[in-house]
């Protein structure tokens, strides 16, 4: 009814080439950005901000990087954690190395030593492919792991091998209240989703379509195989890179190497798959579910058990929290394998063709 | 000389644990094309169930027999892993088929959640023993050829002996019945095997309910080495990089890849371990199976990958 292009002529290719080629789509879109950075920061409490904006609008930005990896390019990768603690360790590095370091350039080295470092571990998917790789990318996480607790360099021979920063300065702004963290954060968020989708529209982000529905026949018109693989392990884990800094710099101040570990990565995938693979939206959706699921299921269970005459104990909970995880996932996959992201599209869709949908 | 071959004994032996884990990862795979991350999680499942039946049997019926004790506990695990197989199959695999790899492998994700929050909330959480009667004492041997004599522990040898049998009596099922043929028939072509009549649903029943013998098994093991605690998950991500050395479609490649994976990670940790701080024992499985995969990407033995556009 109110939402469809008719009468909205396009004049040129440019034009018709917009990310949202219908207007009402860049008037939500902005509405929505307009909510976002005025009226959320004016309503929300600091709870809310700390506790679920942060880590949603972060893990969100990590899960758009796996998504241009696996959802784009098809390379299943499981070792997203380690990305990020490459991120978030080199960000703390130059941080503290070198005096005067500003917080951007920071937080953009470390997104280029993960950059190095996903390459170096994207090297095996010129020749492993599918499932192999996927438990080959696991080396990555686990070598991870094993370096930011072992070498002393990273974590600037601190004893107990935890890392902290605190006062976060941006050109004389310091991010210090739950506010400008978010805002910080939604800067960053919205700078990179804004870049991937027009890279996943460009002819790289093709060549990584390509590659991911059919390597051989990709291959046959004259895609590199290498080099679209490569570029996929180096823009994802840069991406990755930078989450990972925001994450340990706004999110956790202090952290250990087990803040990125195996579960992280297993977690991330969850986002992707959830949202719906090759879709940057879906990212968004994905890392809602993921991040309000377990704070909805930690607060109804215990009322629920309530209503039911059982008190249930903080390990229960924690164990009942596991199963109904585990069980919505697998329900999650069964009734929408192309997750939220494809629910989303087909909404839109009914939309524009209501009421004669033929 | 010594010292080298009883690290390499404790290698084989671990690796022979190994071994039983990627059992289960290859059934699966070669019957569903599921890559089963569930394994860890049935791993505990299973010792739990087996560690506390065997504990409770003996309260509810009263028998004093140590031996008739763990037997029932362990028909009544085994019975509990088929009825989870069943469940599996049932609930998730039936409408899962013909998914991509990585949603299939998502959803056994989730299973891990679930059989995890399910063995602690039934069972209980805390540390358990399973006593199985493994001797328990080292043992000294060839004491006539080296100083001092190769410290051995009779448990591992127990263990490997147990592990033996297993992989043995698998290989008769599968060679020898009806049921393992038609398992190697729908593991070759699944569709060629449906026209003929094997019933892919019980076939994936069975196969669910092998790897979760398997898993029972290198529970029991693990066990009783270690106590039933929560790490004994992470038995699957140990034994992960037998799966791609070995070769995700091959039973010998698993075994083999076990011992390969098993000696390896305990040579490096005892050998180049000190130079770089030790505890690299997890990685260098992985990167070992890396550099295996570089020269052959469908591991050890393995089905060769023929890509066709």
């Amino acid at each position: 009814m109110f939402y469809r292009e008719n009468g909205q002529f396009k004049t040129s290719y440019r034009a018709d080439q917009q990310i949202f080629p219908i207007d009402q789509d860049r008037w939500l879109v902005l509405a929505l950005l307009a909510v976002v950075c005025l009226v959320v920061p004016a309503l929300a409490s600091d709870y809310l901000l700390r506790a679920i904006l942060v880590p949603f609008l972060i893990l969100a930005l990590a899960a758009i990087g796996v998504n241009v990896l696996v959802g784009y390019c098809g390379q299943i990768s499981m070792g997203s954690g380690a990305f990020m603690a490459m991120g978030a360790y080199m960000a703390y590095n130059s941080l503290v190395r070198v005096d005067g370091m500003p917080l951007i350039v920071a937080l953009l080295i470390g997104g280029l030593c993960a950059t190095v470092f996903g390459v170096l571990f994207g090297l095996p998917s010129l020749r492993v492919k599918g499932l192999y790789l996927a438990v080959a990318t696991l080396a990555a996480q686990f070598f991870a792991d094993w370096m930011f607790l072992r070498v002393k360099w990273f974590t600037n021979d601190s004893p107990s091998g935890s890392v902290s920063v605190s006062n976060l300065q941006l050109m004389g702004w310091s991010i210090d209240t739950p506010v400008e963290k978010y805002l910080f954060c939604l800067g960053f968020v919205v700078v990179f989703a804004w870049l991937a989708k027009n890279l996943v529209r460009s002819a790289i982000g093709r060549e990584w379509m390509a590659i991911r529905d059919m390597d051989v026949a990709a291959a046959v018109i004259g895609i590199r195989p290498m080099y679209a693989k490569l570029t996929a392990f180096a823009v994802s884990s840069f991406i990755i890179g930078v989450a990972g800094g925001l994450w340990a710099f706004v999110h956790l101040g202090a952290w250990e190497p087990a803040a990125f570990g195996v579960e992280r990565s297993f977690q991330l995938l969850f986002m992707i798959i959830i949202g719906g693979l090759g879709s940057i939206v879906g990212a968004f959706f994905g890392a809602a579910f993921i991040v309000l699921l377990p704070i909805f299921l930690n607060q109804s269970l215990p009322v629920l058990g309530a209503l039911v005459g059982v008190s249930i104990s903080t390990t229960g909970v924690a164990h009942a929290e596991a199963m109904v995880f585990g069980a919505l996932i697998v329900w999650f996959l069964i009734v929408e394998p192309h997750g939220l992201g494809r629910l989303w599209a087909l909404g839109k869709q009914k939309m524009r063709t209501w009421p004669f949908p033929h | 000389m010594a010292f080298f071959l009883e690290s390499l004994f404790g290698g084989l032996m671990a690796g022979m644990l190994y071994s039983l884990v990627a059992l289960g990862f290859v059934l699966i795979f070669k019957a569903s094309g599921v890559f089963n991350f569930a394994q860890g999680a049935m791993v505990l499942f299973a010792a739990l169930a087996m560690a506390r039946f065997s504990t409770w049997v003996p309260q509810w019926i009263g028998i004093e027999s140590l031996i008739l004790a763990n037997a029932i506990a362990f028909v009544l695990a085994a019975a509990l892993m088929w009825v989870v197989a069943w469940l599996i199959e049932r609930l998730v695999l039936r409408h899962l088929v013909n998914q991509e790899g990585v949603t299939l492998l998502m959803a056994t994700l989730g299973i891990t959640y679930f059989l995890d929050g399910l063995g602690q909330t039934l069972f209980g959480s805390n540390i358990y023993a399973i006593n199985v009667g493994m001797p328990k004492d080292p043992v000294f041997l060839m004491e006539s050829t080296f100083p001092g004599g190769v410290l051995i522990n009779l448990e591992d040898v127990y263990a490997a002996c147990i592990a033996a049998l297993l992989v043995g009596a698998l290989s008769l099922f599968f060679q020898k019945t009806s049921t393992g043929r038609a398992l190697r028939a729908v593991a070759d072509d699944h569709q060629a095997a449906q026209s003929i009549g094997i019933a892919l649903n019980r076939i994936w029943v069975i196969v669910w309910f092998v790897a979760g013998v398997t898993a029972l098994v290198a529970g029991i093991i693990w066990g009783s080495k270690l106590g039933v605690q929560f790490s004994l998950t992470t038995l699957a991500l140990r034994a992960l990089p037998v799966v791609i050395l070995g070769g995700l479609t091959s039973v010998p490649g698993a075994i083999i890849g076990g011992l390969i994976i098993g000696v390896g990670e305990k040579l490096s940790e005892v050998y180049l371990g000190p130079f770089v701080g030790g505890g690299i024992e997890i990685w260098f499985a992985y990167v070992l199976a890396l550099v295996f995969l570089l020269f052959r990407p469908q591991g050890l033995f393995g089905e060769k990958i023929i890509d066709r556009v």
